[in-house]
């Protein structure tokens, strides 16, 4: 390999080439699965013709018909927060990718306090829904951005507890030295915990992203679009189906890593150290990306404030318990 | 909590919720309809919501007239009932069935009993049908995507049997004064029988899918609560009325074609919540289906048309029909002067009556049940309208 020699400046160009292609290609993908998982199960075969194999390029032809579709702003809108919204949806999505470790050596940024950043920046796009839902100047639309705040406020608090209890086992808030300190078997280690821990996890980030049975912000049939109703084009793509598609893949590689053991062999023997993390990495991700759509397909919606009963009643007092248990395993195992 | 100056030029509600101390909320109206996916055509809700509560909704029907009940006085007798064919759009043979009996009363015809038969597998069909694409509605509406092509599966086969014999596939226009179009085609009976075979054995998926998901019960027990009374004072029947306790059903009260020669229950509840509504609907299907089973294995043979005059010309008289529609009772009024057209037609439809009630179910609900309640209230707007 030659000697290559990067200032720091062009490092931080090709770490930003490397997730601006990566993040758009791996939603592009998410779409694709989204299409086939859903029809599947639905005793259907979803796009079979776009590009050849299995309708591969559907998604690409639905990114390039909206590429081509007239750029809606609505007469009443507060034109300047109208545009703005898609761009803090998305941005928040794509700094998610930064700390998130596809191989031992391979992250962008290995932060002290990853775990905290991811945290913190996976709740920023709310502010870009509200402002969405309010500047729309639709009543659909500002009922949906005050349902995504009241979901976030209160889907924010389980998460944060959960990976609060995985931060104390581990130690560390590098999501690196979280991966590490995990040992076989992933998911149900410490005994109990790790699964419960899982759970609630993966109910808040369902409900943080706004992902069926918990997407009241959009619920179509009731608030058409929710925010994005008025959307429509490019916007809509990267406010909604985009960041939405990615937000939901850097939730599931969140999980995998916090969880499933990120980059490391699913069982600690000899022939499977050898398979690259990278594949690991990508094996668990998917998992969680197909868990997610099955929830998804499979369950009704609920309503508002039963969502919010089932986040301060049960998620929250159950998380608080966890780590109060997570913290006697610490302290005495 | 005083008044300031500044709060005294806000809307009197407001002031008097903040003199209260509490919370100061304004009400805003929210136009649901006439195109919104929840409404099934263009049905508009004048809703006035208080945060996500409704305070008042006021169904506007009407964007959908088409004077069917004008058209038909235009038309001769062999002409309208291919035209109220489409009034409800998933239900055109029991559409078809009433105004044919009510001709067929008047000229004092004689119908064959094959034909009887057949009209009851027909109808019963096209009840599954209708039925069938409600529970798929239901089940989008509460944002359970799956189910809803399952619905879709089920319907496909029974939907290629009225294919088979009427060659549509949502206006048959098959039913004539006196009897049908035409006999059924070779291996009906069979695609028939395969296809409500198929919807008893799939039901037990539908109900671990819907009936039994804790989410569902959440979403719609004692949501939208209709009572025995206020279904009665609307004139609310079918499976809606039977979900509230209404205990009608007028292939039962009063047998009409052959009704009377099969083994079959009328299904009924007593909460008359969203729940109750789509069990009715849903166990009405089983009921349906045991109907064409039954039916097919006894139909005789024979002429399927009787002996009908080159021209119908109904004498002077009036007759009222009413005929069990898989959304309620739907009535016929048919005058006749003596002519090749009817005097005057009164409809009365089962989605017109049904939705009367909504306003009064709406009132202190939630956004997200209103979405239930209008799903659970299987119209068709052109049922409606009409």
């Amino acid at each position: 390999m030659p000697d290559i020699n990067l200032t720091d400046w062009q490092i931080l160009l090709v770490k930003l080439a490397i997730i601006l292609t990566v993040v758009p290609i791996g939603a592009l993908a998410g779409g694709y699965v989204l299409h086939k998982e859903m029809a599947h199960m639905q005793h259907r075969l979803g796009p079979m013709y776009a590009g050849g194999f299995h309708g591969w390029a559907q998604t690409l032809a639905d990114g390039i018909k909206f590429i081509y579709k007239e750029d809606i702003i609505p007469a009443a809108a507060d034109k300047r927060v109208f545009t703005l919204a898609p761009a803090i949806v998305f941005a928040p999505v794509l700094m998610l990718y930064l700390v998130i470790p596809i191989d031992r050596s391979l992250i962008i940024e290995d932060l002290d306090v990853g775990l905290f950043y991811l945290i913190a920046i996976g709740s920023v796009g709310v502010i870009g829904v509200l402002m969405a839902g309010w500047s729309s100047a639709n009543k659909y639309a500002l009922i949906g951005g005050l349902r995504a705040a009241a979901q976030l406020i209160a889907y924010e608090l389980p998460i944060v507890l959960a990976s609060a209890a995985i931060a104390m086992l581990a130690g560390t808030l590098s999501v690196v030295g979280i991966v590490e300190a995990q040992d076989w078997p992933f998911l149900v280690w410490p005994p109990g915990i790790g699964l419960a821990l899982f759970v609630v996890f993966l109910a808040g980030a369902m409900a943080e992203m706004s992902l069926p049975p918990f997407d009241m912000p959009v619920a179509e049939s009731e608030l058409i679009t929710g925010p994005f109703t008025e959307y429509s084009g490019m916007r809509f793509i990267f406010g909604f189906f985009f960041a939405e598609m990615a937000h939901m893949i850097a939730f599931a590689a969140i999980g995998a890593t916090l969880f499933l053991g990120g980059y490391k062999p699913i069982v600690p023997w000899e022939p499977l150290e050898n398979i690259p993390g990278v594949v690991w990495f990508f094996v668990k991700t998917a998992f969680m990306v197909f868990l997610l759509l099955w929830i998804r397909f499979t369950f009704p919606r609920l309503r508002e404030d039963q969502l919010q009963k089932f986040a301060w009643k049960f998620l929250i007092p159950v998380s608080l318990a966890l780590i109060l248990v997570t913290g006697g395993w610490v302290l005495y195992a | 909590m005083g008044i300031t100056e500044q709060d005294a030029r806000l809307p009197e509600e407001v002031v008097k919720q903040l003199a209260e101390g509490r919370l100061a909320t304004e009400q805003m109206i929210l136009n649901v309809g006439p195109q919104h996916p929840a409404t099934h055509g263009v049905f508009r809700l004048l809703a006035t919501i208080d945060g996500e509560v409704l305070v008042d909704a006021e169904p506007i029907v009407g964007y959908m007239h088409r004077g069917y009940e004008k058209l038909v006085e235009q038309r001769d007798y062999r002409q309208i009932t291919n035209l109220v064919s489409r009034m409800d759009w998933l239900s055109g043979i029991n559409n078809e069935l009433p105004l044919a009996l009510a001709i067929e009363t008047l000229m004092e015809l004689d119908v064959p009993p094959r034909a009887q038969w057949l009209r009851v597998i027909l109808a019963e069909m096209n009840r599954i049908l209708n039925h069938l694409m409600f529970f798929q509605s239901f089940s989008a509406e509460l944002g359970a995507i799956t189910p809803t092509f399952y619905a879709f599966r089920e319907r496909e086969d029974i939907q290629y049997a009225m294919e088979m014999v009427t060659g549509g596939r949502m206006h048959f226009g098959f039913f004539r004064p006196g009897g049908l179009k035409e006999d059924v085609p070779r291996g009906f009976y069979d695609q028939a029988l395969k296809g409500v075979r198929q919807v008893i054995a799939r039901l037990p998926d539908y109900e671990d899918l819907l009936i039994g998901n804790e989410i569902f019960k959440q979403r719609t027990i004692n949501v939208g609560v209709l009572s025995k009374e206020s279904a009665y004072q609307y004139g609310v029947t079918g499976p809606i009325g039977r979900g509230s306790d209404v205990d009608m059903d007028v292939r039962r009260d009063e047998p009409y074609l052959v009704y009377d020669q099969f083994d079959w229950e009328v299904q009924s509840a007593s909460h008359g919540d969203c729940f109750d509504r789509f069990w009715v609907l849903l166990h009405e299907v089983v009921e349906s289906a045991k109907i064409v089973e039954q039916a097919i294995e006894g139909v005789p043979s024979g002429p399927v048309l009787g002996k009908v005059p080159r021209v119908i010309q109904a004498p002077e008289g009036e007759v009222y029909i009413r005929c069990e529609n898989p959304l309620g009772e739907l009535g016929m009024y048919l005058v006749s002067d003596g002519d090749r057209r009817p005097y005057r037609i009164k409809i009365r439809t089962p989605s017109y009556s049904n939705v009367s009630a909504l306003r009064e179910i709406l009132r202190g609900t939630l956004v997200a049940d209103m979405i239930a309640i209008l799903g659970s209230f299987f119209f068709v707007l052109g049922d409606v309208d009409r």
